[in-house]
């Protein structure tokens, strides 16, 4: 802590001499003994150099100061170096007003894992990632978890070794309340094509859980998160780093979201123990939670069958609201309502009405079955218990 | 010997507390306040130093009548302190400076440049104003600790400037041009808070020097208040364009006259160039790949945008480039970025607000120069109904308009100050028949020059130029540029008053001479010629001439290459004549006469 603030502020400060004493010392010691049998005149002069000896102690001591702080300086530009070469900027589908088509991505693997933020930019298939280095790649968003709203997206297989942040590692680091912290992402695009992400500092003021909004409704994890008071959650932030000042990485910047309760933009981050099983899944290429896919069922379930009707699919994305539940159905007495919209079944995140249907079509009709609905901000979970009466054929 | 065991204490502590003092801190031990160490809180009591002296120099700039405002920097004792253009636009040539001492100055506008954001004015009244230290832009780094003074939201009645602190966050940043001209290369971004009313102030070094002017915020959505982005214009540019504010002229930008885009291998390679432009001259072609701009490695398009934006028109730079695998390296010269109209036009709308781009327009990845790209707003002061106010007898008394100008009173003040020392040293040369005999190493040449007609005569042959007929035709001898007309201007100038010359004014000063060291030009217009007066920064010696005969060709370049002149007047004894990519030709003067007869 107090060598990372001499280190930013002014790095020549003594403190930084810290790893060093020994060294001065040395010379002086060096300097004093060994006298036995030499020429007046050396003696003499020797007799000089112990007569200004504090005088060299000092000269010595501010060279040590002097070298300290040129090394540390270059300490300090390789570090945030060495953060910033993993950190990626990406671009995508959006471009419209305040629907930016570029957004921040972090290294996770050597073998070219981008951990991002899932928003609509992932939403193409020409979906790119800038590295420091300029280096152009196309990127495939391989799974995504829709309640941390992350996504790992993969760059194609090569001999390239990329540098990386161990997730592993980071997740084991607890950040508190009054750490200093960098930021680094690509804010508001600024950087482009082999120009470095931008750097910001801040503290951590707050560990606390998320309770946040997007337009009207909440956003979907609850969980603990840093609060940072750097404005670190600016368009094309949002999967950018946060780091420690060894350039260690501690979380991950979310999206934009709003304060439930004070409606000013927050500035935060998912802490990296969060997000870290998640995004194991992830990088096995699985959706989080995932259930074992079971066998074809003998009478799958569908909407109907469970007593509700999902708006119409007049898109490939369509989100799979309910249109409308039927009286005296499992629906309505698990409490489904039109309007919600259908997240999850089971763990399986639902982002489309073809994705629910097709997750239906695997659910065996007579099990019970798991339904996440956002209603009004909320998350809410309801079972639907089919009763064997209620079966229409 | 008390002396000795003193100094000797006072060694070992400086080595061991601060081990002791970090030791101490990491056990937790002591109260709250001893747990501070010693180091931290001498770099915080250095820290408020630096900031109480750097406010010293930070101006309150406001508009004359009081309907809008900024910050501003001085950087002489006499006065002149930079802020921005969008600053100083709308308010005429007259403004008011408050300083932290809580005077209210008049200050009076001096240069312009609309493409770089950047405004010089006058304080008036002191010639001991408190100034900034200059530091350098270039060696500032991302992570490096700065901080921001001025006065944001118009805030301190009393001018004392708000101070904000916080990291370089990017270095080298470009900014797209915000409504027609105004763009940001090569810009510092930083964390520390610039809000509206810090436009114009000065960035700050953590040791307090001066690395950029404050200019431009990323806003977007979330209201003009400071998100942790702002950019500022680097120290560097300003330095560039220090002696062409100064000039009083409205100044342009450098363009390259090639423009160039990122292939899909990450070549950086020629696909547009001018043919009248100076880097066609020297060999640039399309299809060349661009290696290096002005000692920068060029990576991508956007860096040489970058890289260009930062210098004045006529500025040379060194191009290296590659073709079919060689290298090539050529000092090229840069042009200016727009006409004369197109800046005129600009300036016709400077009492519009700049307003910034609708929406948001992101670019592709690659983000070649021509992208189109969201532009950060100009986080300016409040804007009022302007009022008619006169102005105040100091600055009616530096204030002189003119086209092209923001105020004409200063280039005329720097022309009479070059061109009187000119006049008065070369005395001698005051005449209508300059006769003189040179060596070279190809044999003897002998001059004649007169108002009308001048002639050489070499072993090659006999040349002569006839002025009263068109001068652009005059460019004899062959391959020189127009050498006799160079020598026919030079007379001129001297024989005629400055203001019976034709149009003349001070330019700044750019690289000239072998050297390419800097140096003062003063341009003469006559005839449909342009004639540069290069005279040295300190003693106002001219140091050669430059003559273009039109803007497609290249200069005659007549260059006097030491101190030693002849006859106790300054004719210059040795001469180096160059034009384009031909071998120079040396001359040493063996005998001359002056005189007025025909």
């Amino acid at each position: 802590m107090l060598n990372n603030f001499l280190r930013g502020w002014r790095a020549c400060a003594p403190a930084d001499l810290g790893g060093r004493p020994t060294h001065q010392i040395f010379h002086i010691s060096h300097l004093t003994s060994d006298k036995v049998g030499l020429r007046p005149s050396l003696r003499w002069l020797l007799w000089r150099i112990k007569k200004y000896a504090g005088l060299l102690v000092l000269f010595v001591a501010l060279w040590g100061i002097h070298g300290s702080c040129v090394s540390v300086a270059a300490d300090w530009q390789h570090v945030l170096r060495t953060a910033q070469s993993k950190v990626v900027k990406i671009y995508g589908a959006g471009g419209l007003r305040q629907l930016e088509a570029y957004q921040t991505g972090l290294l996770i693997s050597p073998s070219g894992h981008v951990l991002t933020a899932w928003s609509y930019v992932l939403d193409t298939d020409d979906l790119v990632a800038l590295l420091d280095d300029g280096s152009k790649w196309q990127a495939t968003l391989q799974a995504y978890d829709p309640v941390l709203e992350l996504a790992v997206l993969k760059l194609p297989v090569g001999d390239t070794v990329f540098p990386y942040f161990d997730l592993g590692e980071a997740a084991a680091r607890q950040a508190r309340e009054g750490q200093r912290v960098l930021v680094l992402s690509n804010l508001f695009g600024i950087a482009t094509g082999d120009e470095a992400v931008s750097v910001l500092q801040g503290t951590i003021t707050a560990v606390a859980p998320l309770d946040a909004r997007r337009g009207a409704y909440r956003s979907p994890f609850r969980g603990d998160v840093y609060i940072l008071d750097a404005s670190a959650n600016n368009p094309g932030a949002a999967g950018g780093g946060l780091v420690d000042w060894d350039g260690q990485l501690l979380g991950v910047l979310g999206k934009e979201l709003r304060s439930r309760v004070t409606g000013t933009w927050l500035n935060y981050a998912l802490p990296a123990a969060s997000i870290h099983d998640s995004v194991q899944h992830l990088l096995r290429g699985q959706a989080p939670r995932a259930e074992v896919v079971a066998e074809v069922p003998q009478q799958p379930a569908t909407a109907p069958r469970l007593g509700f009707v999902l708006i119409p699919p007049v898109l490939a994305r369509t989100p799979p609201y309910v249109d409308s539940v039927f009286r005296n159905s499992a629906a309505e007495e698990a409490g489904l309502r039109p309007d919600d919209l259908v997240v999850f079944v089971g763990d399986t995140p639902i982002p489309s009405v073809p994705a629910l249907e097709e997750a239906l079509a695997r659910h065996e009709l007579r099990q019970p079955l798991m339904l996440s609905v956002l209603r009004d901000g909320d998350l809410l979970e309801l079972e639907l218990k089919t009763r064997a009466e209620a079966f229409v054929p | 010997m008390w002396q000795r065991i003193f100094l000797w204490l006072l060694g070992v502590a400086i080595v061991v507390l601060p081990t002791a003092a970090r030791w101490s801190w990491a056990q937790g031990a002591g109260p709250v306040h001893s747990q501070v160490s010693a180091a931290v809180r001498q770099a915080e009591r250095e820290r408020v130093a630096v900031m109480a002296r750097a406010a010293e120099a930070t101006v309150a700039v406001f508009h004359a009548d009081g309907s809008g405002g900024g910050s501003g920097v001085i950087l002489s004792p006499d006065g002149f302190a930079l802020t921005n253009f969008h600053v100083t636009s709308g308010s005429g040539p007259a403004l008011k400076c408050g300083l932290p001492d809580g005077v209210l100055y008049d200050a009076v506008l001096v240069g312009l440049d609309p493409v770089g954001d950047v405004a010089l004015i006058q304080l008036l009244g002191r010639d001991d104003f408190p100034t900034a230290v200059r530091g350098d832009s270039d060696a500032v780094r991302v992570g490096d600790w700065v901080f921001v003074a001025g006065n944001p939201f118009l805030l301190a009645d009393d001018f004392t400037p708000s101070i904000s602190y916080g990291m370089i966050s990017g270095v080298q940043r470009y900014q797209y041009p915000a409504g027609t001209l105004l763009e940001y290369t090569d810009c510092l971004q930083t964390d520390a808070s610039i809000n509206p009313g810090n436009s114009g102030g000065p960035l700050f070094d953590s040791q307090g020097r001066l690395i950029g002017i404050n200019g431009r915020a990323s806003f977007e959505k979330r209201g003009r208040v400071n998100v942790g982005v702002g950019y500022a214009i680097s120290s560097k540019q300003i330095q560039r364009f220090w002696s062409h504010l100064h000039s009083g002229r409205i100044v342009d930008h450098a363009a390259l006259g090639a423009t160039v885009a990122t292939t899909a291998a990450g070549q950086v390679v020629v696909d547009d160039i001018l043919e009248s432009s100076d880097a066609y001259r020297r060999g640039l072609r399309y299809g060349d790949e661009i290696l290096q701009f002005a000692g920068r490695n060029i990576t991508h398009a956007n860096r040489l945008q970058n890289a260009l934006g930062v210098f004045p028109p006529g500025w040379t730079v060194p191009l290296v480039y590659r073709r079919d695998g060689e290298i090539r390296k050529k000092q090229v010269r840069l042009q200016p970025l727009h006409d004369t109209a197109q800046l005129a036009a600009m300036l016709q709308h400077q009492h519009a607000p700049l307003k910034p781009a609708e929406g948001d327009r992101p670019g592709p990845p690659d983000g070649g120069p021509d992208d189109e790209k969201r532009a950060p707003e100009l986080p300016l002061g409040v804007q009022l109904a302007p009022e008619k106010t006169k102005l105040p007898a100091a600055v009616a008394a530096r204030y002189q308009p003119r086209s092209g100008y923001a105020n004409y009173w200063y280039n005329l003040q720097r022309q009479q100050q070059l061109g009187r020392a000119h006049l008065k040293s070369a005395a001698v040369m005051k005449s209508s028949r300059w006769t003189f005999q040179a060596t070279t190493e190809t044999g003897a040449w002998d001059f004649v020059v007169s108002p009308q007609t001048a002639s050489l005569r070499t072993p090659q042959g006999r040349f002569a130029a006839d002025f009263s007929a068109d001068l652009t035709t005059q460019l004899s001898p062959p391959g020189s540029g127009g050498l006799l007309l160079t020598l026919h201007l030079w007379q001129r100038m001297l024989t005629t008053d400055l203001r019976a010359f034709g149009e003349v004014y001070y330019l700044g000063q750019l690289p000239s001479g072998p050297a390419g060291k800097l140096a003062e030009h003063l341009v003469g217009i006559y005839g449909g010629v342009e004639i540069h007066f290069i005279f040295s920064p300190e003693e106002s010696h001219l140091l050669g001439l430059e003559m273009f005969a039109d803007e497609q060709s290249d200069p005659c370049r007549v260059w006097f290459l030491d101190g030693e002149t002849l006859a106790e007047h300054e004719f210059p004894r040795h001469w180096r004549l160059d034009h384009g990519d031909r071998p120079p030709v040396k001359l040493r003067i063996e005998s001359w006469e002056f005189s007025d007869a025909q």
